[in-house]
């Protein structure tokens, strides 16, 4: 048993890494460029928040007849938890950056920053424990989200949910449920703790 | 000679109503040239005109011979000092780091960088050693107005703007303030366009007084001669100087 749950954590942490590195990826540079455009600024958050509200097992099943990211297994699973975690960042991303002081952004453009310089030397440094507390909330939700990961055959913590649900077996479920909660617990306070140290604006 | 900034039957209107009309007035190197005028009369975007923070709706505005519209935005901006009532240093830079700033973007080398900003900061009456490392949430009000004239004068640029720099301070660090404006001036003779409301601060700064009124330059005058002219917005502004309240 022991042997069993620290296989499925560590599948756990692998399907949740790999969907926040993509999400990041993805939601960082998007959430930069509709900073200074409104209309495509409502379109982004306005979708990615659509994504949200798709109940998750639903999004999982919706997934698996799709070509491409579809079918059965991990692939699926990520796709599915990479839509879940874009709107967090996306959206503190936008709101770190529109937050900066608007004296400081007019000083430095009055200054003759170039937009590249603004946005590495000001916006993002200024935005970073916005930014990154929008990582900590996806990562948290990506942690839960994962167990159902397990039904469409993307593996995880999930598994042992699944199946001591289907044996009615809470020692199953626990050995699920505990080594996720705790692993969201970890993850939310090493992020907060760097979110801390980060210099307040 | 040249005048450094001209601005030539300038308009500027926002969403429908005209700020600025049919403006024109020439800024000649060395002089100090205040704007004065009261809240929406046009006087700071007349000014940010001038670094091509806003583009004239009608008319042209020349910096150094040369058209706004023709300037490379960055370069223009590099050439001239900019110092705004909430300042607006960089809060996660030190003051080194904030006065240092267009030097270093300019490509100086780090020793040269360093040594400006000491003589900046001395230059603006701060003590390098006590405050270069310190961030601007440890300054009070006037010192942060100190690094960012030391930070517009930084690149050594022939030309500043100041948008009621110095509105924000009390009375007594207001003064100070505006002494230290004088100081530099004498000290470094460079040209400078400064917005006020406060009819006192631009007799004593200005070398000439344009007074705004409605977006038109109404009145444009050396303190000296503006203390006798009488009429219109002149007038008002001079009152405020005068008035001593009605007798009990």
């Amino acid at each position: 048993m022991m042997r069993e749950i620290l296989d499925l954590s560590l599948e756990h942490l692998g399907l949740v890494g790999m969907s926040l590195a993509i999400a990041i990826a993805i939601a960082l540079p998007a959430g930069i460029a509709v900073t200074r455009r409104p209309g495509p600024r409502r379109w982004a958050l306005g979708l990615a928040g659509v994504m949200q509200t798709v109940p998750s097992l639903a999004l999982f099943g919706f997934l698996i007849p799709l070509p491409l990211v579809g079918g059965i297994g991990k692939q699926t699973a990520v796709v599915a938890l990479v839509l879940y975690a874009l709107l967090p960042i996306v959206r503190n991303t936008v709101t770190g950056i529109l937050g900066v002081d608007p004296a400081v952004r007019e000083s430095a453009i009055a200054m003759g920053m170039t937009p590249r310089q603004m946005l590495r030397q000001v916006e993002l440094p200024l935005a970073a424990r916005t930014i990154l507390a929008g990582v900590r909330i996806a990562t948290v939700t990506t942690i839960g989200t994962a167990t159902i990961a397990a039904a469409i055959g993307g593996g995880g913590l999930g598994v042992f949910i699944f199946r001591g649900v289907a044996s009615v077996d809470t020692t199953q479920i626990l050995a699920g449920a505990v080594p996720a909660a705790a692993i969201a617990l970890l993850a939310d306070g090493g992020l907060g703790w760097i979110e801390r140290r980060l210099s307040p604006a | 000679m040249i005048p450094i900034v001209s601005f030539r039957n300038v308009s500027y209107s926002a969403g429908g109503r005209a700020i600025l009309r049919d403006f024109s007035l020439e800024i000649q190197a060395g002089e100090t040239l205040v704007l004065l005028g009261r809240s929406g009369s046009g006087k700071t975007t007349a000014l940010k005109m001038v670094n091509a923070l806003l583009r004239p709706s009608g008319g042209e505005v020349w910096v150094e011979g040369k058209r706004t519209a023709e300037w490379d935005p960055i370069r223009l901006r590099r050439r001239i000092g900019y110092v705004i009532q909430d300042v607006g240093l960089f809060p996660h830079f030190t003051v080194a780091e904030n006065v240092g700033l267009v030097p270093k973007i300019e490509g100086w080398e780090p020793e040269r960088v360093q040594s400006r900003v000491e003589d900046l900061l001395r230059q603006v009456g701060l003590d390098p050693g006590q405050f270069a490392a310190r961030y601007p949430r440890q300054l009070s009000g006037g010192q942060r107005q100190r690094v960012g004239v030391a930070r517009a004068l930084a690149a050594d640029p022939p030309l500043l703007l100041f948008d009621e720099p110095f509105g924000a301070l009390d009375p007594v660090t207001r003064l100070e303030a505006q002494r230290l404006f004088l100081q530099l001036r004498r000290q470094l003779g460079k040209s400078a366009i400064f917005v006020t409301h406060d009819v006192r601060e631009a007799l004593l700064l200005a070398t000439r007084v344009g007074v705004l009124k409605d977006g038109r330059l109404e009145t444009l005058a050396e303190p000296d001669r503006l203390l006798e002219a009488r009429g219109g917005e002149v007038e008002a502004f001079l009152g405020c100087l005068e008035w001593k309240g009605e007798p009990a």
